[in-house]
Formats: structure tokens, sequence, C-alpha cells
């Protein structure tokens, strides 16, 4: 009962002490919010507007439709004319524009004979009677840039030439199940969650019993009868409230704003939430026992952010990453949380279903606790 | 046995190569005020944390209230106090949020914490502070808080390191009323300082230099069997006088209190006053007298600063 008492007393005590703290109490609302907003419109991976130029060799009005027509797909706007290749190739290393189109003085003759315009018949694999009818120069070191602009070689030219153009069927029929309009931040919300509770989370714990030792406090602490656990717990519990609230916050504006889908059950989502929580948590305080102030506890903090943010899956598909980085990423309990969360949100899937991730971040609480409980030792040397 | 609230035997502890505590040996009795005398860096400290539990001795025992350390240490938790030398309580609590705070550290029941916090802001002058946050307040009233904290449980032992440290002459003074008060109440008291006259008020005390016990006593038998007279010169030309006094064998040492040196005389002259007339450099109209030994005259004789 009194280990009851005291882990309520620890509770009471860390509320107290940060609803004085106004600057992190603020930031507790302002992180999910500002974030949510900033990654939910900032983040696309559908990328439109590139900023190109055009080198004209033909001087037609074919050229000028040409140009038009590629515009109207938005994924290129051509700011840009350029009288030769060379000061193309410089104005795309001055990062003016990210590609150039090259219109052949012969392009009228090449768009004669491309098959998808249908002249010429039959349509032959011949060099002299069937070549591209212009080209890209692509900054290619950003590969979703140039990903973007490939995906402009086999746009049909229908509307070129007003005419009906030879319809090619399909290889695969394609069916996007889940995010049928293809919006990033459908994916984006979800998978921010994560990142946003991986921060302040460990944030927060880490710098927990790292101030009780740099203000003194720890000296009176241990001379009490408190337990190392129940200090932890006492610690940890207010936080966890903080963590559903975030949730809710990021999830609810997701849901507003940028009408993210919730089709999982909210039950579904609190468990999944919960088990994160405390193991990011726990992963908090055992930084916080081996740092030795503050600025160390940052810094750990940092060394785990990082790699949440960049091998979880939230920026790059797991399956992408090579296989040593998979291993770290199954490693971090954000990884595991982002298909958690993304499954649930978003595919109505039930946690039990997978029962791999909920039982490494349940693992992964217990072994955090334990190890924190015993590297807190109630001695000062 | 139980007679005693400590007991040490042999206590050492090593920091490295420092060290900072060296085969302490210690008794102190129940219901008294006992205290530790030394500058900084003399131990005092790392002998309290370990009789606390809160260091592991590199050697030696240690029985507290009957407890063996460092196995007994949760046990001993519930009936000592502990006022750290640093102000340890939190900053951004108020004093009534603090005292509450403790109060279920140790799990008193609702009612009786209630009371009992009343009761300690009565006694410690801090109703007007209730509300106020510990980080905003005085030294003393921060010292009485601590004070308050340490005893709200109502400890057995209580250790006080440096109390008075961060406080002004008339807040001392208050501080060491209240002390008897709890030691009248039958606690023991361990407390250390560097204050003279602080260490003059306890029932007995230990003098440390450099992690060694030099001496221990009452204050009355430390300055009887110190090993010395004191005589008082009043003269001129006082800082070339005490030059020459130094010179000789028998005197300890000589140190000037505005227009008088006071002269310690090793015990084996017998009469210190006309072995200071007999000296050629003492002039007639010089005034001698003899006077009583302060605590600062056996500090002086016991530590380090004796001549060899």
């Amino acid at each position: 009962m009194s280990a009851l008492t005291r882990i309520h007393a620890i509770f009471v005590k860390e509320l107290t002490q940060l609803k004085r703290d106004r600057m992190t109490f603020g930031m507790i609302i302002m992180i999910p919010l500002i974030q949510l907003l900033l990654f939910g419109y900032a983040i696309n991976t559908n990328i439109r507007h590139i900023p190109v130029g055009v080198v004209d060799y033909s001087h037609s009005a074919l050229s000028r439709i040409l140009i038009q027509t590629v515009n109207a797909t938005q994924v290129v706007e051509f700011t840009a004319h350029f009288n030769d290749v060379a000061e193309a190739q410089k104005a795309i290393a001055r990062a003016e524009v990210r590609a150039v189109l090259i219109i052949p003085a012969d392009v009228s003759q090449r768009l004669a004979r491309h098959p998808a315009v249908g002249f010429g018949l039959p349509p032959s694999s011949d060099e002299e009677t069937s070549r591209p009818v212009a080209q890209w120069l692509v900054d290619g070191s950003d590969t979703i840039i140039a990903a973007a602009i490939k995906g402009l070689r086999g746009m049909p030219l229908t509307e070129l030439l007003d005419k009906p153009a030879n319809r090619n069927t399909p290889t695969f029929e394609v069916t996007l199940l889940y995010n049928p309009e293809q919006r990033t931040a459908v994916n984006i919300v979800p998978g921010l969650i994560a990142i946003i509770l991986t921060m302040t989370m460990i944030l927060f714990t880490s710098a927990a019993i790292v101030r009780e030792r740099e203000r003194g406090n720890m000296e009176m602490l241990i001379t009490t009868p408190v337990r190392s656990i129940e200090l932890m717990l006492g610690k940890i519990i207010p936080y966890i409230f903080i963590g559903a609230l975030q949730v809710c916050i990021i999830l609810g504006l997701g849901h507003l704003i940028f009408k993210v889908p919730i089709n999982g059950s909210w039950l579904q989502i609190a468990g999944a939430t919960f088990l994160f929580i405390t193991a990011s948590l726990t992963l908090g305080l055992v930084i916080s026992t081996i740092a030795r102030n503050q600025l160390q506890s940052m810094q750990m903090t940092v060394f785990v952010l990082i790699p949440s943010i960049l091998l979880s899956g939230f920026m790059f598909p797991y399956d992408g990453m090579p296989v040593i980085a998979q291993y770290i990423a199954e490693a971090l309990p954000a990884t595991h949380y982002m298909r958690l969360i993304r499954g649930v949100v978003l595919r109505e899937v039930e946690i039990i279903d997978m029962a791999s991730d909920v039982s490494w971040l349940a693992l992964f609480t217990v072994g955090g606790l334990i190890v924190a409980s015993l590297r807190f030792k109630k001695r000062l040397d | 046995m139980n007679d005693y609230a400590i007991r040490a035997e042999k206590l050492s502890r090593n920091f490295g190569d420092l060290k900072a505590v060296q085969e302490l040996d210690l008794a102190i009795d129940k219901g008294r005020i006992f205290g530790f005398l030394g500058p900084n860096g003399s131990g005092k400290t790392t002998a309290i944390r370990m009789l606390t539990g809160l260091l592991t001795p590199t050697s030696g025992e240690i029985q507290v209230l009957g407890h063996k350390l460092p196995d007994g240490t949760e046990k001993l938790r519930l009936q000592i106090g502990y006022m750290t030398q640093k102000f340890s309580l939190y900053d951004d609590l108020t004093v009534a949020e603090n005292l509450r705070f403790v109060a279920s550290i140790y799990s008193l029941p609702a009612r009786a914490a209630r009371q009992r916090i009343e009761e300690l802001l009565s006694v410690y002058g801090l109703l007007k502070n209730k509300d106020k946050l510990a980080g905003s307040m005085s030294g003393g009233q921060r010292q009485r808080l601590s004070l308050s904290a340490a005893v709200l449980h109502k400890p057995e032992l209580l250790f006080l390191d440096e109390p008075t440290s961060a406080v002004d002459p008339e807040n001392r003074r208050e501080f060491w009323e209240q002390l008897f008060d709890l030691s009248e109440q039958g606690s023991s008291i361990l407390v250390s300082t560097h204050y003279m006259d602080e260490a003059e008020r306890c029932h007995k005390l230990a003098i440390l230099e450099n992690g060694i016990k030099r001496a221990d006593g009452t204050p009355d038998e430390l300055m009887r069997d110190m090993g010395a007279q004191v005589v008082e010169v009043d003269s001129s030309n006082l800082r070339q006088l005490k030059q020459l006094l130094l010179a000789l064998a028998e005197v300890v040492s000589a140190a000037q209190l505005g227009s008088r040196l006071r002269v310690l005389i090793k015990d084996q002259v017998s009469d210190p006053l006309s072995f200071l007339r007999q000296q050629p450099f003492i002039k007639s109209e010089d005034q001698l007298n003899l006077v009583r030994p302060s605590l600062e005259d056996v500090f002086v004789m016991s530590t380090g600063n004796r001549r060899p």
C-alpha cells in the first residue's frame, strides 16, 4: 500500500512541477500542433511544379504546343528559355532549373513517325523511323525529382495533334487500396505520431532523473524510503497521459485538416499507443541513468531520434533498406509502432494480428524498466 | 550496546587515491548533540554519507540505531532524518507542497500529515510563507524548511550537514535553539560545522582534519586536555613580537586579536606567565593574562596548524 502512496506522491509532485514549467507545458501542446501543420503540408512525395527550362532548336508552332502540353501535366513548370545546351547545363548546375527539355530542330518529323501518334504504320523499332520526340536533361542527384521526370517519358501526345492515339492496354491493372487519391498526408500523419512521441517521451523522461540529480534533490530522495522502481513509475505515469493527449491532438487535427481516415477502433489505437509510450518512456529512463547532466541526456535523445525518423519507415519504406539497416530499425520502438499505428488507423487491423510488433514493444518496456531500476542505485558511490 | 545511536569502527573511505576518511572510530550517545568540527574537505560530509548509508565504506564497521550498515540501510531510512548541505527540496514547489510530498513519501496517513505539517509550519515560523515557492525564499527560511522536512517523520536520529552555512548569525542562534528543543524531546543529532561557536554548543564533538579524527570529547574536556595554556599579551609592535615568540620551542602558536596577542604555550611549562616575563623582548609595561582556552585553541592544538 505504501508503495502506491509513494508512487502517487512522485506523480503529484511531477505534475505540480510540470504545471509551473510553462515552457515545457506549452511545448507539450505546441510540438504536435506545429509539427502536424508543418509536416502535413510540407512533406509531399507527389511532386508538382518542378522548375524546368527549355532549349528549342525548332522554333515551330509544334514545339510551342509541345511545351504547353508538357506544362499542362503540372509536373513541371517552364521558367526559363536557353539558347543552347551548354547554357542549359550551367543553369542546372546553379539549381536555377532542375531539368531542361531539349527540342530538336526536326521535332515535327520525329513526331510524325512517333508510334504514339499513329502515323507510319506499322510501328517500327527502327531508330531511323521511330525516335523519341525530344530529350530531357535532368539533375539526377535528387532521385525523387528524377523519378518524377522519368514518369513523363511515356506521356500521351493525344492533345498535341488533336487526334486519337493508339490506346495501349496496360500490362497490369493497379488498384490502390486505403489511399486511392495518393495523398501523402494519409501516410505522414499517423507516422508523425510515432516521431513526435519518440521525441517528447524520451526527451522528458531522460531529463527527469538527471534534473533531480543536477539540482541536488536526489541526495534528499535517496535518504527517504522511496524505492527506485517506485521513483521510476511515479515519474513516467504523468507522461503516459501527456503522450495520449498528443496522440489525440495529432489524430484529431489530422482527421479534420488533412482528412486522414481513422478506420481502426479507438481501443486499438489506444492499445498500440500505450505500448509505444511506455517503451519510449523506459528508454528515456535508461538514458537518464546513464547521462550525467541534462545536456548529455539531450544528446542521447537525438542519437535515438534521428534513426527513428530515418529508419522507422516514416520517410523511406522499410522494405527498401539494406538488411543491416533493417536490423537497426527492428531494434527501434518507433519502427514497430509505425507499423502498428498505420495498420490500425489506415488498414483497420487489430493489434493482436501484428503480434510480433506488439510483443517487441512489451518486451522492450519490461527490459527497459529492469535495466533502469538496476542501474539506478540509491547510493552516491 | 544499544545506548549508542551510532557506533563506527575503523571507518575508511577512499575516492581513488584520495583518502577522504581514515580509520574513524565513533561512539555517539543517544539523545545528545554530537558535532563534527573541521575545515572544508576534512571528510565531514563523506563520514555523514557513510553513516546514513548513502556511501559504502571502503572498510570498517558501522552500526546506526542497532542496524548494521550497509545491509540495514532500508530499515534505517524511516528512523533517520538527513538535512543536506545544499538545499535539496524542490525550488519549484511551495513550502506546503514540499512538506506534503515528504509526508507522503514517508507514508504518513493524510490526517496525521496535515496536523504534523501545520505544527511544523508554526514551530519553524513558516506559516506566512506556506504558499511561497521554496526557490524564492531567503537562506534562513529555506534552512528552516529543510529542517522541518528532515524531522517531519519524527526520526530518532537527525543528521545535519553544515546546516548553518547559508544563514545569518541571528538565524543561527534561533536554529540552535530549535536543535536543543529537538534534543530535549529525545532526538539524537549529528551536526557538522566549521564554526567554532557552533561546535562549542554540542554536547560532544570530534575534530576532523584530512579525514582523520584528531580529538574528541566534550568541549570542556577538549579544552582541559588540549595540552597547552593560553596567555594574552597586551603590547605594542605585535607583528614583530609574534615572530620572536614563535621562535621559542615552548610556544605552539601566536595569533593576533586586535591589540592583543593570543599565545599558546605547551603544558610542560608549569608557569607560563613567569616564563614569558623572563623573555628579554617582553617589556615590563606589557600586560600578561592567563585566559580560558577556547575551542579554536583546541582546534589549533589538534590540527596541522601546530608547529612540529
